[in-house]
């Protein structure tokens, strides 16, 4: 029995030596397929022909003129001597189905990489879907979600545990991130859901993971850091007060949101038990962060566009305008009418917006090409989303060539049918300040896992420019003109120069308008863009200006 | 406590998912006997492992006692099968014979998990089915007309699928059924049979150009009555399988990059003009946007994957029944989703050692008859398994195919275990042949 085993392995040997032996020959042959005759050898060697159909057991030896030049020195006088070589047409599909055994070998490997590729870049978000809610309650058994913190540092929602097990999301700011940080237990919201996958998810090893769930510890899960800065953040927070309304502060440059603040607002540490109450009341409409979704009518914040767009249409015109301001503009039977009655006597471009003019805009507007006004507002991101990691609303700007008269003059001093948020309002004025390029802003900055390892950074969604540097230097100009000689000079600090921009919103008779400020500061190299607005404030100037100077303040004290 | 052991379980499963490959990618080297049955018994084993262990998590989960009857009866079925499958064909393949039971073993399993009258039902068809599977081996090796048939496949195959089209029932917006009594079949499975043995024959001898473009032909009108029956996923399997073949068949890739041209176009043309193929290119593109309706199915597949993450949420420990049709055309997403990506991963390379068999024996064996049934056959399988993984994961667009041998469906079952008959009918034939050329004493064992 021992010797029939040895030999049976001997033989087995040989065989793999000689299918070895043959892969080798056909790689080393000429693989080049395409001049390959069909029926080379077919009629010297067919099994198909001597009646067996397909296959024989004979065998019989082929002349040896068939056996390959190149193959024969291979098989040598060690191969075995009683084995024919293969006829041409064998080698060949032997060859090919080889070459088919390697493309499946290719697309199943290739199907594993893809798996590993779903793992790493697309499972997150599948995860994180709020379609999934099923699943991740299996998750919410698992780990301990992880901490949001501020950019510098300051823990804005964290889980703690109780003795019983019980997890408590607890957020220590209490009402001061409602809007930003949002809340985890009635559904998502904000930064509680854009991080939600990482949070409710553990980049560390997959060993240690292992070892949690084998034991039954709960995994902490990664932490999320913000754009937001604590010192702004509480600054944008006192400086609207008890006044409802919004303040969003941007990094000019890399786009940063540095402070985001909307009131009213909610404390998210209650949010389960107050939740019919905040969804019932639809007056004050507490969950919306009106920052990003609240939409209003910009005012005379909007004369940056027509004033830019008159600059463009009619360079020399624009250069030489003067206006008499007599506190009213009559265009028939409409009338534009100057804030506060005032009249500002004779002005020029300049002045008019630094004064903020209306009738010498409705003039302006009312000469300007509509279409390329609207072209000018779709540039700027009116009509237009934006990814910035929280749920945005489009501002709306909807005038075009059918516009009736009084609309066009409305809508060239920021009234009319025109609504924007706050958040762009603050990307305009950080465009002009970045020299013409507006980068679309973002609030989530990194994630780590719970030792400190990176797990993913974010970025900016990207930039355009919205206008040359030239005209943004002109804007700037007439923006800075606005603090130093116009209606927004409560925005200047000690310490830092100030541009910017006021407006009074008109939006329902007999209101009290909204108030407004966008602007930048330093005048001479912009950092950091702000816009504050004050639902029902009053005037721009003197009620949101001074809550900019707030902000900025603030900014400015951590840095001298 | 339940919830820990199903954890524990799970990585349990996955050491003997480990294990399983390894030894399948070592009998993949020819060798010995007694290598190839020590090999043969360790699969066997771990095979075993996983269904104790997989059975117990889900009795610990139901409490439900049949469960454990089940798997009873399944083991002493499945031994004695494979001892009375080796005892009848000494020269089968060994590595092929314990690969079905476990990839069946598998599918089982999760049919168990998932709804367990269907795991029942699957069992009695898989069960009839192996014992007809006895008996393809000895009609492959003797029945040596079998090659002389071409134009009958050709007219039966392609006839049975134009029946299928104007008289099926309509299943998920696919004519694939046709009901015979109480019995429903999708002849579409069965049909890849004759479509191979048609494709195989026609190319028996070295043909003349004519008869390739007269094959080619007649294997498009295949493909063309399963298009417009709207069975895509099959249409495609047909069409990929048959291009192997001519390629192996001509040595002309060529041949194989004209078909892939003639494909893509056809792909291309397929978008335009049918509303359901634009439909299923967009859900691939983003199934969320027609979560409530077109993209359901994918959506929660996709979520099942994610969630499950690399280890899986634990047999018993996830939500695989959300996903429509999780037992047969998104069942890799249901396992992968309880017991993880890197299971599936193994699912994978299982399958991959599985195919280079298939084609290993397509090698060793002479004649362009059964060559090229080796290479239909093992291409067929190959492609399904892609696709239908490709398409759970939305790497490419979902045909809604089945997962060969794990999936649900008894006409997918019945079809899948007689080419694996075929295929050992070939490694018998091939083994009785180099023992005759070699000498009485030489024995061949894959």
């Amino acid at each position: 029995m021992a010797d029939r085993r040895r030999s049976a392995e001997e033989v087995s040997e040989l065989q793999q030596e000689r299918i070895r032996k043959t892969v080798q020959a056909f790689l080393q042959e000429d693989t080049d397929f395409s001049d390959v005759d069909l029926n080379e050898g077919a009629v010297l060697y067919d099994p198909m022909r001597d009646g067996t159909v397909g296959w024989t057991t004979k065998d019989p030896q082929p002349p040896q003129a068939v056996a390959e030049p190149q193959y024969a020195p291979e098989e040598g006088p060690a191969g075995p001597p009683q084995k024919p070589p293969m006829d041409s047409d064998q080698k060949k599909l032997r060859r090919d189905i080889l070459i088919a055994t390697y493309f499946f070998v290719a697309l199943f490997l290739g199907a594993i990489v893809y798996l590993g590729f779903f793992y790493a870049k697309k499972a997150d978000g599948y995860k994180s879907s709020s379609y999934n809610s099923k699943r991740q309650g299996v998750y919410a058994a698992r780990y301990q979600r992880g901490d949001i913190f501020s950019a510098d540092g300051v823990i804005l929602a964290t889980t703690l545990i109780e003795k019983d097990g019980t997890q408590t999301r607890s957020y220590p700011e209490n009402r001061k991130y409602a809007h930003v940080v949002g809340y985890s237990t009635r559904g998502s919201s904000a930064a509680e859901s854009l991080a939600g996958s990482y949070l409710m998810g553990a980049h560390i090893s997959p060993l240690e993971l292992a070892k949690n769930e084998l034991t039954g510890t709960l995994t902490h899960g990664d932490n999320a850091y913000l754009t937001i800065r604590s010192d702004l953040q509480d600054a944008a927070f006192k400086a609207l007060g008890d006044r409802d309304g919004a303040a969003v502060v941007i990094e000019v440059k890399t786009g940063k949101i540095l402070a985001m603040v909307s009131k009213p607002d909610f404390d998210p540490n209650t949010i389960a038990e107050d939740w019919d109450k905040l969804v019932q009341d639809e007056t004050s409409s507490v969950l919306v962060n009106r920052a990003t979704q609240g939409k209003y009518p910009p005012g005379s914040t909007f004369k940056i566009i027509t004033a830019l767009e008159y600059l463009r249409e009619q360079p020399e015109k624009a250069k030489e305008f003067t206006y008499v301001c007599d506190s009213e503009y009559r265009d028939g039977e409409y009338t534009i009418r100057c804030s506060k009655g005032i009249s500002h006597g004779e002005v020029t471009l300049e002045k008019a917006f630094a004064k903020s003019c209306n009738g010498a805009f409705a003039v302006i507007g009312s000469e300007l090409d509509t279409e390329k006004l609207y072209k000018l507002c779709e540039d700027f991101g009116y009509n237009q989303d934006f990814s910035i990691g929280l749920v945005y609303s489009r501002s709306m700007y909807v005038l075009k060539d059918d516009a009736s008269r009084w609309d066009v003059l409305q809508t060239s001093i920021g009234q009319g049918q025109t609504l924007t948020t706050p958040m762009l309002n603050c990307m305009i004025a950080a465009a002009v300040a970045n020299d013409g390029v507006m980068v679309t802003p973002y609030v989530m900055d990194r994630v780590e896992n719970s030792y400190g390892t990176l797990v993913k950074t974010w970025s900016s969604a990207g930039s355009t420019r919205v206008m040359t540097a030239d005209e943004a230097k002109t804007l700037q100009k007439m923006m800075r003109s606005v603090v130093t000689e116009g209606t927004g000079d409560d925005a200047e600090g000690d310490n830092f120069t100030v541009a910017g921009k006021t407006g009074s919103a008109e939006w329902a008779k007999g209101k009290e308008t909204h108030a407004w400020f966008m602007g930048y500061a330093p005048y001479e190299d912009p950092e950091i863009a702000v816009c504050v607005l004050i639902e029902q404030g009053g005037s721009g100037g003197s009620a949101a200006a001074p809550a900019a100077r707030t902000i900025l303040e603030a900014y400015f004290r951590e840095k001298h | 406590m339940t919830g820990l052991l199903s954890q524990i379980f799970k990585y349990l499963i996955l050491f003997i998912a480990v294990f399983y490959t390894i030894i399948n990618f070592l009998a993949l080297r020819q060798g010995s006997l007694q290598r190839s049955r020590r090999l043969f018994h360790a699969q066997n084993f771990f095979t075993l492992l996983m269904m104790f262990c997989c059975y117990f998590v889900i009795y610990m989960n139901t409490e439900d006692w049949m469960v454990l009857g089940f798997m009873g009866i399944q083991i002493a079925f499945f031994l004695s099968y494979m001892a009375l499958f080796l005892h009848l064909y000494p020269d089968a393949s060994r590595v092929i014979l314990s690969n079905t039971v476990f990839l069946f073993a598998v599918g089982l399993i999760f049919l168990t998990r998932l709804d367990f009258d269907r795991a029942t039902y699957q069992f009695l068809v898989g069960l009839c089915a192996m014992l007809l599977m006895l008996a393809v081996p000895v009609v492959i090796k003797h029945l040596r007309v079998l090659s002389k048939w071409a134009y009958l496949y050709a007219v039966a195959g392609i006839g049975l699928l134009v029946l299928v089209w104007r008289l099926g029932s309509t299943t998920y917006g696919a004519q694939l059924t046709l009901s015979l009594g109480p019995v429903k079949l999708q002849p579409s499975e069965f049909v890849k049979i004759s479509f191979v043995f048609f494709a195989a024959s026609m190319f028996r001898q070295k043909q003349s150009f004519g008869r390739v473009v007269l094959t080619t032909i007649l294997a498009a009108a295949h493909v063309l009555v399963l298009v417009a029956s709207t069975d895509l996923g099959s249409a495609f399997v047909y069409f990929i399988a048959y291009l192997f073949m001519l390629f192996v068949a001509t040595h002309r890739p060529a041949f194989f990059a004209a078909g892939l041209g003639a494909g893509a176009v056809a792909s291309v043309g397929a978008y335009y003009l049918f509303d359901h193929v634009r439909v299923r290119v967009q859900m691939w593109k983003d199934p969320f946007s027609d979560y409530e309706n077109k993209g359901y199915q994918l959506s929660q597949s996709l979520m099942a994957l994610s969630s499950g993450g690399l280890f899986g949420l634990g047999l018993c420990g996830g939500y695989p029944n959300t996903i429509p049709l999780a037992r047969n055309d998104f069942i890799f997403s249901a396992i992968c989703e309880e017991l993880g990506l890197i299971f599936g991963a193994l699912l994978i390379l299982i399958y991959l050692g599985f195919i280079i068999q298939l084609f290993w024996i397509s090698i060793r064996i002479k004649g362009r008859f059964y060559q090229l049934l080796g290479t239909g056959f093992a291409a067929m399988i190959g492609v399904q398994v892609f696709m239908h993984v490709g398409g759970v994961t939305a790497m490419i667009p979902s045909t809604g195919i089945t997962l060969p041998l794990i999936s649900y469906g008894g006409s997918s079952v019945l079809s899948t275990l007689i080419i694996v008959g075929i295929i050992q009918g070939l490694n018998i034939t091939s083994a009785a042949e180099r023992r005759q050329a070699a000498g009485e004493e030489v024995t061949f064992h894959g």
